[in-house]
């Protein structure tokens, strides 16, 4: 049986370029969530129209630049110009101050700051928008403050909840962790099974003297291993690198990611089962997993927000409840009592998966 | 000439003689984009809201109103205290809380001045960030009213209006936003993998080394292996174009053939990059996983679900190397702008740059011998 | 015999894979439409010798002429001139025994008029026309081979190289094989065939053994057997892997 797992060990490290792949993924992912990509919107260029130039005019340019929101692509000098730049990619907004602003303000219609914003990125125009509404907003109340005129203020205080610094690699690293543990565990132990059917190796194993039962414990073991050292891995850039705070039980997240390995082995073994060649195994895991993993989990993408088809669907993605139970542990600190739940689905569905593999398993030695 | 005409001959009996193929080529992008194209989106419909009102005052309820009257917030439930809110938010049943503090409204009269305090699970930090500028928008617009109520001397509310319009999009569509993104995901999924996988398999079922023994050349094989791909992928975008027109209501506004043009070039570049992951690997695993690889970086940092702007200025440099950001970028300008040649040359011509590299550097990294 | 020109010329032929020598200074030559056999156990370094004279492999040092060209240096040239099967089946079992032919003599340039004649001449001398449309992977492992010798012979080559091409055959088809060979090679085609059954080795005009690396043995099967008195080229095989 060791001898087993030692040649299985031998198999994965032999072939060092899926080593890399395996182990520089993780990697790779969690730096790009952490410090590329993210949904905040700093720097956004913006042209300026300015029919007026005034005083005032110039007041609220200058509180926009400054705002750390945009930066100044150009003044433009008439309309036409407008969609030149947005049809150029080179602006996302064009503000434009209507003629004797400064004057008009003190009518009772008051003046007239046209915001025109490119909603081909309907989120971005969105943002952009209430950010400038927001400054110019906060401007004149202040003159009016200045002219004694503003009775009332309503003042707003935000708290960001579990995450105060808004950091996008927060909602990334569960994410993250659940599609390389379903990535190592299923896809890998699915492929490399059936490697073994399709060269034939299955079967002088299947006569050997070792049971059925070891030789797929055998065959998962490393990946086990394999997975736990990814998600070590992940963890330590997380709380190291990006400074992300563990707030629950550290044994109760690895308790509950073992389940979930065992889960995703199960369920390779069982596309294994399914498939009669490697290239099915992995079609089959690349499209029957890995996408509806990385789409329906809530993993980028919040569930809630989707057609209700759809979200019925994301009920039978097990990375949709792991995420869940990950970010209870990471992000808010709570402990089972809060996605007992959530776990039992996962115990089921890895009992369903051993079950229906072995079913299947039986059909075919008979 | 002839020589190649007879490897595409091979090249497109085979693709086409394969059951699994077909679906793999025709069916699964189709599904990709109406599947995609609902989820992959970070709007936000209804936030659930729960209200902590500590005044219950009329004045506090016009502010409740406010929220509930919007579309954007559904009030799921009305709590005593914080603790009770607090809990809601942390079993995940509720997204946002307001607690209007005790005296609200006399604050309002006496001190002119009154707090509430916003409470938002942050997890989803994109989210969060337009869940509180909504938010403050509509306490902001409830303080404007107020003003007005108040102090009927002044007469207006403020002296300057914003009034923002949204060009392109005026009803913040976001399916019209991913849609083109979208497109150009889907054919970079095709050419990337089929690319890649192809040479590879002839690798691991040792027709390769027949094809070796022959005196073909490198850039014959090459190019037979490129093109049956590079028309399925165009014949993919034709269709996903279709289906944007049809079920989704997006047209193309700039012109079709310059979109055409320009996902020829790029397709070229992506095949060749899975052309050149083939001649390094030697079984289609390891290919799959570099493929894989590379597309995840590729389009993480493409600007498909996250503007480009936002990100470090180094990963911005890193991105002029990612022909997925070039493509998707401009096939935004040209479906949803109507962007022409002179909007999109400096892009196509760094594309083609590529494109024409990355093709040389495959046939170079081929190897008839060992 | 009559005097025939050489058409392979090996001379201190080296392949170094690391510290490991494949081919250790191997040294002969095969004459014009001779019936060579290149004997050796596993691991002896015929299919690394072979893939060097196909212009598959480059030698480490040393020289390989083969059909009039140093395959070093002209490895396109040599392949025009030459044919190869290799011990690992190679045609596309996803194609039909016709698609088969026509990409094969796409590739060698073979017009469309005289890939069809070969096709039809080698479907009637194998009996097989009746299997012109059928996918490969329908068609038993003997027909295979046979169908993968003609497609390495379609375009005439000078000489053509099979690796094994008998493993794993059933004892008819075997026979069949061979008089595809005497056939081909009294066409004028140079046949230079690897194979570990000693039984085929009695059939080549003359034979060298190989012998970790080094050509050990050399010349017709009956000077071999009087060499080393042995009954058979079995007992002078186990005579020298000893």
């Amino acid at each position: 049986m060791w001898a087993f797992v030692k040649k299985e060990f031998f198999h994965i490290f032999r072939d060092y370029r899926s080593m890399v792949i395996l182990f520089g993924m993780p990697i790779v992912m969690v730096l790009l969530f952490g410090f590329a990509i993210t949904n905040d919107i700093n720097n956004a260029k913006i042209g300026i129209l300015d029919h007026s130039k005034d005083v005032v005019t110039r007041d609220i340019i200058q509180k926009l630049l400054s705002s750390g929101y945009f930066e100044l692509d150009s003044y433009l000098k008439s309309n036409a110009e407008i969609e030149k730049l947005f049809k150029q990619g080179r602006v996302k907004e064009v503000v434009v101050f209507e003629r004797d602003f400064a004057r008009k303000m003190a009518e009772s219609n008051g003046a007239s700051v046209q915001v025109i914003l490119d909603a081909s990125e309907p989120n971005t125009a969105n943002m952009l928008s209430s950010y400038t509404g927001a400054i110019i907003n906060t401007y004149s109340m202040e003159l009016m403050k200045q002219q004694m005129k503003i009775p009332v203020s309503i003042q707003v205080e935000n708290r960001m909840m579990y995450n105060p610094e808004v950091k996008s690699v927060y909602m990334f690293v569960p994410g993250v962790i659940t599609v390389l543990l379903m990535l190592v565990s299923a896809m890998m132990t699915s492929i490399s099974i059936t490697r073994e059917k399709e060269l034939g190796t299955m079967e002088a194993l299947l006569v050997s003297p070792l049971r059925p039962i070891q030789i797929i414990l055998g065959k998962v073991f490393p990946y086990v291993l394999l997975s736990f050292t990814n998600l070590i891995v992940i963890l330590l850039l997380a709380r190291f690198v990006f400074l992300m705070p563990i707030q629950g039980s550290l044994v109760l997240l690895l308790g509950e990611s073992l389940l979930f390995i065992m889960m995703s082995l199960a369920l390779g073994i069982l596309i294994s089962t399914i498939s009669k060649t490697q290239q099915q195994a992995m079609l089959l895991s690349m499209f029957a997993l890995m996408l509806p993993t990385i789409l329906l989990s809530g993993f980028i993408f919040p569930v809630e927000n989707m057609p209700l088809v759809l979200q019925l669907v994301s009920h039978l993605m097990p990375s949709k409840w792991f995420i869940i139970i990950v970010k209870n542990i990471m992000l808010k600190g709570t402990g089972i009592l809060y996605f007992w739940k959530e776990t039992l689905i996962l115990i089921v569905m890895t009992l369903l998966f051993i079950g229906l593999s072995v079913k299947k398993f039986k059909i075919r030695l008979e | 000439m002839r020589k190649l005409l007879y490897i595409l001959q091979k090249e497109f009996t085979q693709v086409f003689r394969d059951k699994a193929m077909l679906p793999i080529i025709f069916i699964i992008p189709i599904v990709q984009l109406l599947v995609l194209s609902y989820t992959a989106t970070f709007e936000i419909k209804q936030v659930r809201l729960v209200v902590v009102d500590h005044d219950r005052t009329p004045e506090s309820r016009d502010l409740v109103a406010k929220f509930s009257g919007s579309s954007f917030y559904k009030i799921t439930n009305q709590v005593v205290e914080y603790a009770a809110a607090a809990e809601l938010l942390k079993k995940g049943k509720a997204d946002q809380f307001i607690i209007i503090e005790p005296k609200f409204a006399s604050h309002l009269v006496t001190d002119r001045k009154a707090n509430v305090q916003l409470i938002t699970d942050a997890i989803n930090g994109s989210a969060a960030s337009l869940m509180s500028a909504y938010a403050t928008a509509i306490i902001g617009e409830y303080n404007r009213e107020i003003v007005v109520a108040i102090t009927p001397l002044a007469g207006q509310s403020l002296p300057i209006r914003v009034e923002p319009s949204y060009w392109y999009n005026p009803e913040l569509n976001y399916i019209t936003y991913m849609v083109p993104g979208i497109l150009v995901l889907l054919v970079t999924i095709i050419g990337l993998f089929l690319g890649s996988m192809n040479l590879v398999k002839e690798k691991e079922i040792g027709t390769i080394e027949q094809i070796n023994v022959t005196p073909i050349k490198k850039y014959q094989f090459i190019a037979g292996k490129l093109i049956p791909f590079w028309v399925i992928a165009n014949i993919d975008l034709a269709i996903g174009l279709l289906l944007a027109y049809f079920v989704f209501k997006i047209p193309v506004i700039g012109s079709v053939w310059l979109l055409f043009g320009v996902a020829s070039i790029y397709l070229v570049a992506i095949l060749s990059i899975g052309l050149v992951i083939s001649t390094l690997t030697n079984t289609m695993q390891q290919a799959m996983f570099i493929s894989w690889f590379f597309l995840v970086v590729f389009i993480l940092m493409s600007g498909l679900f996250t503007p480009i702007e936002s990100m470090p200025h180094w990963a911005q440099i890193i991105d002029y190397a990612n022909p997925v950001a070039y493509f998707i970028k401009i096939n935004r300008m040209i479906m949803l702008k109507g962007s022409g040649w002179p909007d999109i040359q400096n892009e196509v011509v760094i594309l083609a740059g590529y494109a024409a590299l990355l093709f040389t550097f495959s046939i170079w990294r081929y190897r008839k011998t060992v | 015999m009559t005097e025939r020109g050489n058409i392979i010329e090996v001379s201190h032929l080296v392949k170094k894979f690391g510290d490991f020598t494949a081919n250790d200074d191997l040294n002969f030559e095969v004459k014009k439409g001779e019936i060579f056999g290149f004997l050796g156990a596993n691991g002896a370094g015929k299919t690394t010798a072979i893939k060097i004279l196909c212009g598959l492999s480059e030698p480490t040092s040393g020289i390989a002429l083969v059909a009039g060209f140093d395959v070093g240096k002209y490895p396109d040239k040599v392949k025009e001139r030459i044919g190869y099967m290799s011990q690992r089946f190679s045609l596309y079992n996803d194609l039909t025994v016709k698609e088969n032919f026509r990409f094969y003599g796409g590739i060698y340039g073979l017009s469309s008029a005289a890939i069809k004649e070969r096709t039809n001449y080698f479907l009637e001398k194998l009996e097989m026309e009746k299997t012109r449309n059928v996918v490969l992977s329908e068609i038993p492992l003997g027909w295979k081979q046979k169908l993968a010798f003609s497609v390495a012979i379609m375009h005439n080559p000078q000489v053509v190289f099979l690796d094994e091409p008998t493993g794993g055959v059933d004892p008819i088809t075997r026979r069949q094989f061979w008089e595809m060979i005497y056939e081909t090679a009294h066409h004028g085609t140079t046949v230079f065939v690897t194979t570990h059954y000693m039984d085929e080795a009695e059939y080549c005009e003359r034979v060298s053994i190989m012998n970790e690396g080094r050509i050990v043995a050399l010349g017709t099967p009956a000077q071999l057997k009087e060499k080393y008195q042995a009954q058979s080229m079995n007992d002078v095989f186990i005579k020298i892997a000893r």
